[in-house]
């Protein structure tokens, strides 16, 4: 809030300004006794030839002036003009932003309370929550995942039915709404060079990629290391995020060179919280994202299941 | 005194237009100066670290507020997208400020954790790598540029005196701070602390 001092200040300024004003055009306005008439040729010559008659602005003009100096002291009235007096109608940005808001709110309750209570599962067979859902997912998630959910190199693949964390609409909210963070250790220092390349070339035999048996055969001894977060068979941890390294899916890429630089540096996935979307949305979000791998719908792979 | 006086005294002319044009400052900007950043309590804002310090400076070298803004309007159509609006607190430690007046990319204000520091890594070397229909240019070169821990130390010492509340351990350790990092790490150290003091949800 402004102080009184500062209020009075822009107060008397301002109401001065506008006095101002008024007085200027009454007094460029008013005729004075020695002025010829109205349409004729004013004595003063200027620049040795340049003459003109005296036409002053139309009534209907000079009113509009003056209606609107009227005006100024109505808007000092009503509206924050004068530091914290007048404003009678309390007025403020503030205030006007919360209304819109409640009216949105007002608006948008009725859509979402179409929702609300339904199993994320049960969303992802109805078209009106995947259309939401998409919509949400265009607005948050399509600048890492991609507009179709492919991912990108660093950033997971959401169509396919490897998932670091689980791809269970309950987890799925989970992840949506605290984000994750993934880290591998640097293992450069530990394994050192030739370490990295068995690592590297036992890691990359899994997926079916080829290499020297004794390099494999090295590699799987000094698998140990990994298999505290990747497991023994290499299958990752949905628990931690250790992604599966035997299904030839890779996040940083499965090349030697990628795979090397992933051992040597360790990695560091992050995906930010998003709470602030609320419970409704993220809910609508995690439906899309389970449609996505399951695109016929869920009952298609319950059908198949024994 | 009449209208031919006014127009024909130079001197007489230029009095009036300055007293005139300085009514609106005096009433619009002189009021904000004094009490804007007091006025909008409840927003802690913190003086910049010295490796975001050296970002800001790289975001105003490269031009950032030419297409980003800084800057979220009070209307549900841009919180809804950016989040919370800005009050004038949270720039109270910007040299220049950064409000910008162009929006060809998004608003930046409330950028800050958002991303990951590895999803700006990718996007200020090749926007196009994560957003295909991206328009922005890359900026390569700042991956490999270091950072002068020297100039750091003495941007910290005449930022306290513009009135940034840097005590003397944060300008001693100005150096160490940013040694051995790049402008990509400064750079994105600052993205990801614009817009905390009020963040989305609150």
């Amino acid at each position: 809030m402004m102080t009184h001092g500062l209020s009075l200040f822009v107060a008397i300024l301002s109401i001065l300004n506008v006095l101002a004003c008024g007085w200027l055009i009454w007094w460029t306005a008013r005729s004075r006794p020695d002025e010829v008439k109205q349409g004729e040729v004013i004595d003063h010559v200027w620049d040795g030839d340049l003459q003109e008659r005296n036409n002053p602005m139309p009534r209907w003009w000079l009113i509009l002036f003056f209606l609107s100096i009227g005006f100024c002291f109505v808007y000092f009235l009503l509206y924050p003009a004068l530091g914290t007096f007048g404003n009678v109608l309390g007025w403020s940005k503030a205030n006007q932003y919360e209304s819109e808001m409640a009216e949105a709110r007002r608006e948008y309750a009725p859509v979402y309370a179409a929702f609300a209570g339904r199993s994320v599962l049960e969303l992802s067979r109805d078209p009106k929550a995947l259309a939401l859902g998409h919509s949400l997912f265009a607005n948050n998630c399509v600048q890492c995942h991609g507009s179709d959910g492919r991912g990108a190199t660093g950033f997971p693949n959401l169509t396919d039915q490897d998932w670091l964390y689980g791809g269970d609409p309950d987890t799925l909210v989970q992840t949506i709404t605290n984000g994750r963070e993934g880290v591998m250790p640097a293992l450069g220092a530990v394994l050192g060079e030739q370490g990295v390349t068995e690592v590297v070339a036992y890691v990359r035999s899994l997926s079916g990629a080829k290499a020297p048996a004794d390099q494999i055969e090295a590699g799987k001894a000094r698998f140990v290391l990994c298999a505290a977060c990747h497991g023994a068979d290499a299958k990752g941890n949905q628990a931690i995020g250790a992604p599966n390294l035997t299904d030839d899916i890779w996040l940083y890429g499965g090349s030697e060179k990628a795979v090397r630089t992933t051992v040597t540096n360790g990695r560091h996935g992050q995906m930010p919280s998003h709470k602030w979307l609320g419970d409704d949305r993220i809910r609508l979000l995690a439906a899309y994202v389970y449609s996505l791998s399951h695109p016929a719908g869920p009952s298609a792979g319950e059908a198949a299941a024994p | 005194m009449s209208h031919e006086t006014v127009e024909k005294k130079l001197g007489l002319l230029t009095v009036l237009i300055v007293l005139v044009i300085s009514v609106g400052g005096l009433v619009e900007i002189v009021p904000l100066m004094m009490s804007a950043a007091k006025s909008q309590g409840n927003v802690h804002v913190t003086p910049r670290t010295a490796l975001q310090q050296e970002g800001f400076d790289i975001y105003v070298r490269e031009g950032c507020y030419g297409c980003h803004s800084q800057q979220i309007r009070p209307f549900r159509s841009e919180t809804e997208r950016y989040g919370p609006y800005s009050v004038a607190a949270e720039s109270q430690y910007d040299h220049p400020f950064q409000f910008g007046s162009k929006r060809t990319g998004p608003d930046l204000g409330r950028v800050g954790g958002r991303y990951s520091d590895d999803w700006h890594r990718v996007h200020l070397r090749n926007p196009r790598d994560v957003v295909p229909e991206s328009n922005m240019p890359g900026y390569p070169w700042l991956a490999n540029a270091g950072i002068d821990g020297k100039l750091t130390e003495r941007k910290l010492r005449t930022l306290r005196m513009l009135g940034t509340p840097y005590t003397d351990e944060d300008i001693a350790g100005a150096s160490a701070a940013v040694a051995g990092k790049t402008e990509l790490d400064a750079l994105i150290a600052y993205l990801q602390s614009l817009g905390l003091a009020r963040p989305r949800g609150s």
